[in-house]
């Protein structure tokens, strides 16, 4: 099997794995416990803490633990909404965010906040002189997401951030693709509010972090106990967090090295298809962009019968056309950075890590060359094409 | 999320293809919505299909309902092909998940609108069939869900 969507989550880590094993059977203590038992799982939560915090520069109390990016995203919003409703009733997000995002936007739209959507270019970047002039007196948040999870664009997080501290608004970044993957840093880029997952980088699924600038008011999500320091309730997921703290230590002492082996794949890959195969279109940015992120439109096909052919392939990808959405429509993303509903339908991801070597992005390569062309042999748009290019 | 003979007719379609000088084209369905079926049909004075060939733009299930359409239409009359319903494409794939219907209606909808050209070539009538709809979505149709 090749293994090409690790955008959508990836294989645990042998190290974090192993550093969250003895908190399932041995150190089971409620982290909240007020025995000795207890205070190996408070100390691992802790430390976990301080390995999650270092990596994007900020302090370990600045950290939340809570189940992942989407319940990040929806706290960052709603909590950040509720608690400033006084100043204003006014959020800024970007037209390619996750569904996490967009959704909790809609939501709070629903209640009375109004929502600024910035559109995108189309490499999928936001313009920060749009931004600035979208900012209101009673703008209190803007979320714009750290990296696109389909389409890898990295956006201009430090001059947003400038932007939002100097108009006295707080910024929120999704960085679930972007968290120890490539340098962030919360004191130099300005965030307020930050989303990540662990199961992004290696670790555990069911866990994920919010970090929260100190003096930054956030009203709860889930409310009960006291734990998060009253302000995420719920036990904490000690093994879940140790591995996430793990996980995100080996990612960054990697980072550079990983960044660099992943981008050369990548690029490999690029230029092959681009090469190789006609009609086809890299989406996003060519050079802000996440180091493992291949997206490619081919035009006159649709994407589920190219996932279903790499799949016989033994190769797993994903797409953003309709029919695997669910939906009629292809992806949101797509079709903000201007593509038309008949190409946004025939996408296709490919998204790496420092596991997948150059043997591999060969070989998925060499199975798009037999692929796209069996495809478009069966396709009527592409029967049109050839017949009016006579 | 598809049966095994799904699965075989996207993965080995029948009748892949285009006639030349055809007996009737229908083409139906559209880009943006992500799926459009064309058949091309043979059809000889006896008004028997002789043969049936297709060009799909779409996912696995519509590629799966072209194939499996232009069998169940080969050997029949125009009379018989017509009434393939997209009931009887769906039973002989042994079933569609629910969000793929559509695709199977749209393969009904290929084979009319080819025979329909057929017949307004051919300045005949056949008895009963309708002229080819635009959107597939809007018609009444027997849904079958399965999984």
């Amino acid at each position: 099997m090749i293994y090409m969507d690790n955008a959508a989550t990836t294989r645990m880590s042998e190290r974090a794995f192993e550093a969250m094993r003895p908190y399932f059977m041995e150190q089971y203590a409620n982290a909240a416990g007020t025995y000795s038992f207890a205070n190996a799982s408070k100390e691992a939560v802790e430390n976990a803490r301080r390995q999650t915090a270092k990596v994007i520069g900020a302090k370990s109390a600045e950290i939340y633990f809570t189940s992942g990016g989407t319940e990040s995203d929806n706290w960052a919003l709603k909590g950040v909404a509720e608690a400033y409703a006084a100043k204003g009733k006014h959020i800024i997000i970007s037209a390619i965010e996750h569904h996490a995002i967009l959704h909790s936007a809609q939501a709070l739209q629903r209640k009375g906040w109004e929502v600024t959507v910035l559109p995108v270019d189309e490499y999928g970047m936001i313009s920060v002189q749009e931004l600035e002039r979208a900012i209101r007196p009673d703008t209190v948040l803007v979320s714009i997401m750290a990296a696109n999870n389909e389409i890898g664009t990295i956006q201009p997080l430090k001059a947003i951030g400038e932007i939002c501290r100097a108009k006295g608004v707080l910024f929120h970044t999704d960085a679930v693709q972007a968290y120890a993957h490539i340098p962030l840093n919360v004191e130099e880029m300005h965030i307020d509010l930050l989303s990540a997952s662990a199961h992004k980088f290696h670790g555990p699924k069911g866990v994920g972090i919010l970090y929260v600038r100190k003096g930054v008011k956030l009203l709860p999500f889930m409310d009960g106990g006291a734990q998060e320091r009253k302000r995420r309730a719920g036990t904490a997921n000690v093994a879940g967090i140790v591995g996430m703290g793990a996980a995100a230590e080996e990612a960054a002492a990697n980072m550079n090295a990983a960044m660099d082996k992943i981008a050369a794949i990548r690029d490999h890959m690029i230029a092959r298809i681009e090469k190789e195969i006609p009609y086809c279109r890299l989406n996003g940015h060519r050079t802000e962009r996440l180091p493992g992120n291949v997206n490619f439109c081919f035009r006159f096909i649709e994407g589920e019968g190219m996932l279903m052919l790499l799949d016989a392939n033994g190769i797993c990808a994903s797409s953003g056309s309709a029919c695997t959405s669910g939906s009629l429509d292809p992806s949101h993303v797509l079709l903000a950075i201007g593509l038309p509903h008949e190409i946004a339908h025939g996408s296709l991801r490919l998204s790496l890590s420092e596991e997948t070597t150059m043997e591999e992005a060969n070989k998925a390569v060499d199975a798009l060359l037999e692929i796209i062309p069996r495809l478009r042999g069966m396709s009527p748009l592409y029967e049109d094409f050839v017949r009016n290019n006579q | 999320m598809y049966t095994e003979k799904v699965m075989d007719h996207f993965m080995h379609p029948r009748n892949v293809g285009e006639i030349e000088n055809a007996s009737g084209v229908g083409t139906v369905g559209n880009a943006k919505c992500g799926d459009i079926m064309r058949i091309y049909l043979d059809i000889d004075e006896n008004q028997v299909v002789r043969d049936a060939k297709f060009k799909t733009f779409g996912c696995g299930a519509a590629i799966a309902t072209s194939s499996m359409a232009t069998e169940l239409i080969i050997g029949k009359t125009v009379q018989e092909a017509m009434k393939v319903s997209n009931k009887a494409v769906m039973e002989a794939l042994d079933g569609l998940p629910p969000v793929k219907v559509h695709c199977s209606l749209l393969a009904e909808q290929a084979v009319n609108a080819a025979l329909w050209d057929y017949a307004k070539k051919h300045n005949i009538t056949i008895e009963g069939l309708k002229p080819p709809v635009d959107d597939v979505d809007e018609l009444e149709h027997e849904e079958e869900e399965d999984e």
